[in-house]
């Protein structure tokens, strides 16, 4: 007996949904766009991870030796470091390193190269980049090398200065701005989302009282309320899957493009991510469908026929 | 109670019967003490003037309205006195006709009459069965896959009474069927409700078509005012 009942129901919501033409188009596009602001708000949110985590790569503490400091010296240091848990790597760069280096950023200054000639000795010294766990550590990692006696004894002497404090005010700015985005994104990613459904039901409950006509004439024909209700809860729920199909199939353009063009802005390439979260973000698409538009149908159908 | 029964034997059972029955409508009335029956298998027709209370007394047989006061019983039963699962159980006796058709505009021909019968429950063998014989009665088997806006008028009411007697209730009211058709259709229309009534239901038509009550010739209770001002068993259009 149910299966007969939801037989027909499901035909009946069908053949609704497809027959309805404009209106389901409608209510289509609506449901699309409230399908399209989640679907982005969760690219935003992923977007802003990447930039957070591209902040703690690039963030970093420069120790500057002296020049012709003591090669052992400097390895010690390094292996004293590498033991803190709170660092996650220290790279040492030497001094022919380094002027090699400086030599290839000033290619095309003629004259800082011919300064450079006019020296007899290399005027660069070897150097250790650090970079830690969390960008709060910077701070207490600073303050620890600075400590005579904690690295290695007279540590601080073949030490010409360490590059953090210049930086610390920048990092810390980038650290709050990122975090607290994250955050407002959260709280107006769940507003977008809350308006979006609230439009999604007010068009489909305008939709059902625009049938008023057909209702009571089921009605009068002796149907049941389930058997009125039934087709257009279906008919909401075939209208969040079409909608989760078409945004998918939107997001693809979309995402190749933002790939190509903003994946510097965004420290994320969001068409590989889209590749790679495919199955996941459509799933997420078609259920929010479903469940808006089923939800939403039937709220409406409901509420109508009790009056 | 009812001496006319008397009069014509008592086999026949009464139908519905009207005792009294009021109808106000906040400061106007639209119906003032009616009463009247009508026996099994009779086919009448309640004329009067726009307004005489014609479609008023559809709905009190209905039970889509109550009375003010009065009494309206359908073979034993006072109508408004039924729980809403009898009330369900009663109205599915009864087939209406409407002037605006009333179909489904999103389903076919066949589909609008199959509709009927899935919302009591009816098996798909028998719906296969029962549409298509229904459809040839109203002669609308060719249109069978048709959606309303493609249908004409006529066409659209032969459809409607279809869907009214695919349940084969033991009533068919008919509120001004033809209203909306022009003179051929008004006749096919009568003519399918008489070979109705021939097989056996009981047909309560109202209207205000001289053409139709002519055409018919049979009982005709007039309306005026609210009130009954003639009830002739063999029917003449007089207002």
């Amino acid at each position: 007996m149910i299966f007969i009942y939801l037989r027909r129901v499901i035909r009946s919501g069908y053949h609704n949904f497809i027959r309805s033409g404009f209106t389901s188009i409608a209510s289509v596009l609506i449901m699309t766009i409230t399908l399209f602001v989640i679907t982005s708000l969760i690219f935003i949110q992923a977007s802003l991870n990447a930039s957070l985590n591209d902040i703690k790569e690039r963030v970093d503490v420069t120790v500057y030796f002296i020049p012709g400091a003591e090669v052992d010296e400097i390895s010690e240091i390094k292996s004293s470091l590498e033991k803190l848990p709170e660092i996650r790597e220290v790279y040492y760069t030497s001094e022919d390193e380094a002027l090699k280096n400086f030599k290839e950023r000033h290619s095309n200054d003629f004259l800082t190269l011919q300064a450079l000639e006019e020296l007899d000795e290399n005027p660069l010294g070897a150097s250790l980049n650090i970079k830690a766990e969390d960008p709060s550590q910077y701070e207490s990692i600073s303050k620890y090398i600075e400590n005579d006696g904690t690295l290695s004894k007279g540590a601080l002497t073949i030490i010409d200065k360490i590059d953090y404090r210049q930086n610390k005010i920048v990092i810390d700015r980038l650290n709050s701005i990122i975090t607290g985005a994250q955050r407002l994104g959260f709280v107006v990613s769940l507003v977008l989302i809350l308006i979006s459904i609230i439009i999604t039901f007010n068009t489909i409950k305008l939709i059902i009282y625009m049938s008023k006509e057909e209702i009571n004439v089921m009605r009068l024909v002796g149907a049941g309320n389930r058997y009125v209700q039934g087709p257009f809860i279906v008919s909401g729920i075939l209208v969040g899957v079409v909608a989760s199909l078409l945004t998918v199939i939107l997001f693809i353009p979309i995402s190749i493009w933002l790939g190509n063009q903003m994946t510097d802005f965004l420290s994320l390439n969001l068409y590989t991510y889209y590749k790679a979260n495919f199955f996941q973000l459509f799933v997420i698409m078609l259920a929010s469908g479903m469940l808006i538009g089923g939800i939403s149908s039937s709220l409406a159908i409901v509420r109508y026929l009790k009056k | 109670m009812n001496f006319e029964i008397i009069e014509l034997g008592g086999i026949i059972r009464p139908m519905i019967y009207f005792n009294n029955v009021t109808k106000k409508y906040k400061d106007s009335s639209s119906l003032e003490d009616i009463s009247f029956s009508i026996t099994e298998g009779e086919f009448v027709s309640i004329v009067g003037h726009s307004g005489a209370g014609k479609t008023t007394l559809a709905k009190l047989i209905l039970a889509e309205e109550r009375p003010t006061s009065g009494t309206i019983f359908f073979e034993s039963t006072d109508i408004h006195k039924l729980s809403t699962k009898d009330l369900i159980k009663f109205r599915r006796k009864i087939g209406v006709v409407f002037q605006d058709f009333r179909l489904l505009p999103n389903r076919t021909a066949y589909e609008n009459i199959a509709f009927a019968m899935e919302a009591v429950g009816k098996e798909d063998e028998e719906i296969m069965q029962d549409v298509p014989h229904v459809l040839e009665l109203v002669d609308l088997a060719s249109k069978a896959f048709h959606f309303p806006h493609q249908l004409s008028g006529g066409e659209k009411q032969r459809l409607a009474i279809a869907r009214a007697i695919i349940t084969q209730p033991e009533i068919i009211i008919a509120d001004e069927p033809t209203g909306n058709l022009d003179p051929m259709n008004t006749n096919e229309v009568v003519n399918i409700l008489k070979k109705i009534n021939d097989l056996g239901t009981t047909v309560i038509l109202t209207t205000h078509n001289r053409g139709v009550i002519d055409q018919i010739k049979k009982r005709v209770i007039t309306l005026e005012n609210g009130r009954v001002v003639r009830d002739d068993k063999d029917g003449k259009y007089m207002l």
